[in-house]
């Protein structure tokens, strides 16, 4: 029988090396980076022996670059250390905010972007507001790598895309155009330190003349995955943002959400509730966007 | 079950031990170094009694393995009194009764050990949010922020 291990591989090649001969001999592996969510759920859900893959080591998961294409955020990096970047915050403020508002300092000291998106919570507060930013996916598999859409990597309730033996390295944001920024807004019954309610990422591009040329709509906590919501962006694109555009593109969000009923808050709360928080968040976004 | 042997710091001080890959730092801090000064309160993360530092980031010990700890430098509230003296931060918990059970209080002090380091001047606004990881069920938190705001201006050179 297997018992528990550990393994801090220093490379890439030495860490897909332990997935797969692991796999090779039917063992089981996990991979830890902040270790938030996966410790707990180790101890009370899942207890089952396994080889815990630590990724902290590498340098592909640490990578952190706000460069002049595209910004890079390793998968291992803490909240802490994205949370005190001021370019990352300059260029994303909204995916800054969403993971600002992840738990205590102790847990933003731990928990990483990456280990938010893999944790596939419906509610992940930074999920909503990667699939805004376009992030995409940095994934290490045995035949090299792969790329994936952020809002295809979580196919439903804490399951991802990443297959036996595949590492998610980190996000690729393309640099935004100019006159694009975001926002992150949640609802939760208190000011912090809670699950949300409801979640919407929104980015907005916006001409010289104000008027809305590309826009990202994202829901969390409405569905059984965070989705991308193309209708709404839609609702956006080609106007000024006028307040009946965004409150017809927080109607295409409430359309598209399938929320349940839980002790957090009913269905029909949460699709009321979508709509402001898009409202808004694009609000907010497009305020940001006039400044760039 | 193969122990993992782990070389690390721990308030200063070199230490080894030998621990179950799926063990807590907590575990190994209370259980196997003896530093019983960090507590068990959820070990899952939520209550902040267990607050330590790793290379100087505030971390729950329940959420860091105790593997996690090799070549990294630990501390704990056995590491904040220098000697027989206590840190100013312990002086005001104590001045200003910031404590009753007295469960959080380590936890509390580590976390604000580390908040006024990284910011010497903190609102009140800020050090609630701050310290939201740490459950006090005693004391209502007011306590435990103007001992905090205290100890902050005595940190500053100020007199309180």
């Amino acid at each position: 029988m297997q018992s528990f291990a550990y393994a801090a591989p220093a490379t890439l090649a030495e860490a897909m090396d332990i997935l797969a001969s692991h796999r090779r001999r039917k063992l089981r592996t996990q991979i830890l980076a902040g270790g938030t969510d996966m410790l707990v759920q180790m101890r009370t859900v899942d207890k089952a022996p396994r080889t815990i893959v630590d990724i902290k080591h590498l340098k592909e998961t640490n990578r952190l670059a706000v460069a002049a294409k595209e910004t890079y955020v390793g998968s291992a990096i803490p909240g802490v250390t994205l949370a005190a970047n001021a370019k990352l915050a300059e260029r994303h403020p909204g995916l800054v905010e969403a993971i600002d508002l992840i738990g205590s300092a102790q847990i933003q000291g731990r928990a990483t972007l990456g280990g938010n998106l893999c944790n596939a919570s419906p509610a992940g507060d930074t999920i909503p507001a990667i699939i805004a930013n376009r992030g995409v996916c940095v994934i290490a598999s045995a035949r090299g790598s792969r790329e994936l859409a952020a809002e295809k990597f979580v196919v439903g309730v804490g399951k991802n895309a990443l297959k036996p033996g595949e590492i998610l390295l980190g996000l690729k944001f393309p640099r935004p155009a100019k006159g694009t920024a975001d926002a992150y807004l949640r609802f939760i019954p208190r000011t912090e330190m809670d699950i949300a309610v409801v979640g919407a990422g929104v980015s907005v591009t916006l001409d010289k003349t104000g008027k809305c040329t590309a826009a990202r709509v994202a829901i969390g906590a409405v569905a059984p995955t965070a989705l991308l919501v193309p209708e709404a962006a839609k609702a956006l694109i080609g106007s000024a943002l006028e307040p009946e555009v965004l409150a017809a593109a927080g109607a295409a969000a409430s359309r598209a959400s399938k929320p349940i009923t839980d002790k957090r808050g009913t269905a029909d709360f949460r699709r009321r509730i979508v709509a402001v928080l898009v409202r808004r968040a694009a609000s907010i976004a497009a305020q940001r966007a006039r400044g760039n | 079950m193969a122990k993992v042997h782990v070389t690390t710091t721990v308030n200063g001080q070199p230490v080894e031990y030998l621990c179950a890959p799926e063990q807590s730092l907590l575990d190994v801090l209370r259980e196997t170094l003896k530093l019983t000064g960090t507590k068990e309160g959820c070990a899952t993360g939520d209550c902040g009694a267990c607050s330590v530092t790793v290379d100087g980031t505030l971390v729950c010990a329940c959420l860091v393995l105790g593997v996690e700890a090799n070549g990294r430098s630990i501390g704990t509230i056995e590491g904040v009194a220098d000697g027989e003296n206590l840190h100013p931060i312990q002086q005001k918990f104590l001045e200003h009764a910031a404590l009753q059970c007295g469960i959080c209080t380590p936890g509390l002090i580590v976390a604000t050990k580390s908040l006024l380091e990284s910011n010497p001047s903190p609102s009140e606004e800020e050090i609630r949010y701050y310290l939201a990881g740490n459950l006090c069920r005693c004391t209502g938190y007011d306590k435990i922020v103007r001992a905090v705001q205290d100890a902050a201006a005595t940190m500053r050179g100020e007199a309180a």
